[in-house]
């Protein structure tokens, strides 16, 4: 990697985010799949075996606790839902998942393979797709190339080919855009295609983030946030998309959520995150009754907390 | 017709090709006709040169989102290998030096490019002022660049092509309209490729690229290395057809910052934008001597032009900054717009 040692060098001036910094370490540098898992790894065609599983996940940014000590494993073709308050560490869980941030400790485990990072760069190949929570479109483009790029990582052929229009490359734009099309068909984009991606209104960004990521069939979808921002009405219109592309794609889906109603009619199972930790993982029934749950939702007061009021009191 | 102006109702246009394919027989079939040598040596030819680099700082910074200001160093590079390869490879046609001229200048882009793999905006613009500062030395430095010539500068060769001469002032223009107008083909060609989506893709949202399996590290070195060769062959036209003589102090920082001016101007994302922003930066400086020189008479000199140019440039360049940040092309497609429609509803 001369390439990189070089960048590297040059760069150490930068000043980055600490996030940032971590996932543009050298390749060679990183901890990548570990071979020894793969002997041991249960056949995929098992049902019973997990997609995707985190063992004893932690992350901190400094001196803050983002996650700590997560597990997690999720089955194939589920649907599942992680929930809980603000800054309980549900995004970075999904960023550890995608392979942005690199979790202080713990691995991924995907589909038999084991990670101290998920190779964002091969994340595509993986079959991992994922949206953002603050939208993460392409604006400049269409909704159709929007969509399309979702394929991006399938290209094959070069840039002097598209150039002459020659070898791989017509066959190639022609199966992506027809592809994409059927995605948005599925989706009931197929109106807008031509319209630049920055002039719809944010609930259709956010339907159109979520074509790009379907566009490639992937066996794991991670949705963070799908339907912030929206009304009621859109909310379960985005719901049963997402229930539809697991259906039709038999596509295993992890997602972020703050509004439980919506969450408890999607997911087969939910876990809940609690400054960091996971507080609850069961079906929805069990989750509603759960009272850790309802604590971490509805907050109870804790004892300082009492006291100081109490205290407060006396002093008047 | 560029990713950022797609957005015209389809039913007002005309078929996409018909504007430039009716300009181009402007350009070879009326103007060699009726232009004056003055036009051509003063207007066309730089603006030809200046409209392609700019069309390749575009690729670079207007769709792949990477800031330049190493761009004279790149037209340097252009001229400068050009010349030598002309000089010291026998038997080498005209267009041979030029395509390795332009590999040349994408083999150092490459180098300068290098820092964007971890640098952005702001800092990425610095670090590629080590290629405008490090290139204008090393030419100067080295004396064989430029031949042992005393002062470094170049002369150039003779054009001709296929034993066409092309030294008058229509036959160069013509030169460089073709290199131009080929050249310009391609780029437009590539924006709308893979390619090209992948560049926008990087340049709206470099981790949503990553996730979505763009190969980012490559697809921005790509971007340095098409477009530092469109600006080097841009360099090669600047020298060769333009000026003729060159020194390396022609290819200061004042250039580069002119180029990236041309693409702001004109409209970052734009091919049309180029030319478009090349045709203000070549005519103003016209326009303004003649009036001031009509209006003030003998007190308009050579220093008041200088630095009333510089004044209404800057003047301009804010101004476009706040009320149309899309360039020319984007004020140009509103008015034909308005027209249109004004037509249509009448």
């Amino acid at each position: 990697m001369p390439l990189a040692s070089y960048a590297l060098g040059v760069m150490e001036a930068s000043v980055y985010a600490p996030e940032v910094f971590a996932r543009g370490l050298p390749a060679s540098l990183r901890v990548e799949a570990q071979p020894e898992d793969r002997t041991t790894a249960v056949p995929a065609a098992d049902a019973a075996a997990p997609l995707l599983s985190l063992q004893g996940i932690g992350l901190s940014f400094g001196g803050v606790v983002a996650l700590a000590e997560i597990d997690l494993s999720v089955r194939p073709g589920e649907i599942r839902a992680i929930i809980g308050p603000n800054g309980a560490g549900k995004s970075s869980l999904i960023n550890v998942i995608s392979g942005v941030y690199r979790a202080d400790r713990g691995h991924v485990r995907l589909d038999g393979a084991s990670y101290a990072q998920v190779p964002t760069q091969r994340l595509a190949h993986l079959g991992v797709a994922r949206t953002f929570q603050n939208l993460a479109l392409f604006k400049g483009l269409s909704v159709l190339d929007n969509v399309a790029s979702g394929l991006a990582y399938k290209v094959r052929s070069n840039f002097a080919g598209q150039l002459l229009g020659i070898g791989r490359s017509r066959g190639e734009q022609r199966d992506f855009l027809s592809r994409a099309d059927q995605i948005l068909e599925f989706l009931d984009l197929t109106a807008i295609r031509h319209r630049l991606v920055g002039t719809l209104p944010y609930g259709l960004q956010k339907r159109v983030e979520l074509a790009r990521a379907l566009v490639a069939q992937p066996r794991l979808l991670l949705l963070d946030e799908p339907m912030a921002g929206m009304t009621a009405g859109e909310k379960s219109e985005m719901a049963a998309f997402v229930r539809a592309a697991r259906d039709r794609f038999a596509t295993t889906v992890v997602l972020i959520e703050h509004d439980v109603g919506v969450v408890m009619g999607l997911s087969d199972c939910i876990a809940v995150l609690d400054y960091g930790r996971k507080i609850a993982d069961a079906t929805p029934d069990e989750v509603r009754n759960d009272q850790r749950v309802i604590d971490a939702y509805l907050g109870v007061a804790s004892n300082d907390e009492a006291l100081s009021v109490n205290e407060g009191r006396a002093g008047i | 017709m560029t990713a950022m102006t797609s957005d015209v109702p389809p039913a007002l246009v005309l078929p996409k090709w018909i504007a430039p394919v009716l300009l181009l027989a402007f350009a070879y079939g009326v103007v060699p006709l009726i232009g004056s040598s003055y036009l051509f040596e003063a207007i066309l030819l730089p603006f030809l040169a200046l409209g392609l680099a700019g069309v390749g700082l575009n690729i670079l910074t207007g769709y792949a989102g990477q800031v330049s200001l190493g761009s004279a160093a790149f037209m340097a590079a252009g001229a400068f290998a050009a010349y030598n390869f002309n000089l010291r490879v026998e038997g080498l046609p005209l267009v041979g030096s030029i395509v390795l001229a332009g590999f040349v200048a994408a083999a150092i882009g490459i180098v300068f490019g290098l820092p964007s793999l971890r640098l952005r905006g702001f800092y990425l613009a610095v670090s590629t002022l080590a290629a405008q500062f490090f290139v204008q030395w090393a030419l100067t430095k080295f004396s064989w660049f430029s031949n042992n010539s005393a002062s470094g500068v170049i002369d150039a060769p003779r054009l001709s092509i296929a034993g066409f001469a092309l030294d008058g002032a229509v036959g160069r223009y013509l030169f460089a309209l073709t290199v131009v107008s080929i050249l310009t083909f391609l780029a437009y060609r590539l924006v709308s490729s893979q390619t090209g989506r992948n560049f926008i893709a990087i340049r709206d949202n470099e981790t949503a690229a990553r996730i979505i399996g763009i190969p980012v590290l490559k697809t921005k070195l790509l971007a340095f290395a098409i477009s530092s060769f469109i600006i080097g062959v841009a360099g090669v036209i600047w020298a060769f057809a333009y000026l003729r003589t060159v020194e390396p102090d022609g290819f200061d920082l004042d250039r580069s910052f002119q180029i990236l001016f041309i693409v702001i101007i004109g409209g970052l994302a734009s091919i049309r934008g180029a030319f478009f922003g090349a045709a203000l930066i070549v005519v103003f400086p016209l326009a303004l001597s003649r009036l001031g020189g009509f209006l003030l008479g003998d007190v308009f000199d050579s220093g008041v032009l200088d630095m009333s140019q510089r004044i209404v440039l800057g003047a301009l360049i804010i101004l476009f900054l706040i009320l149309e940040p899309d360039g020319l092309v984007a004020l140009w497609d509103r008015v034909r717009r308005r027209l249109l429609f004004a037509r249509q509803s009448t």
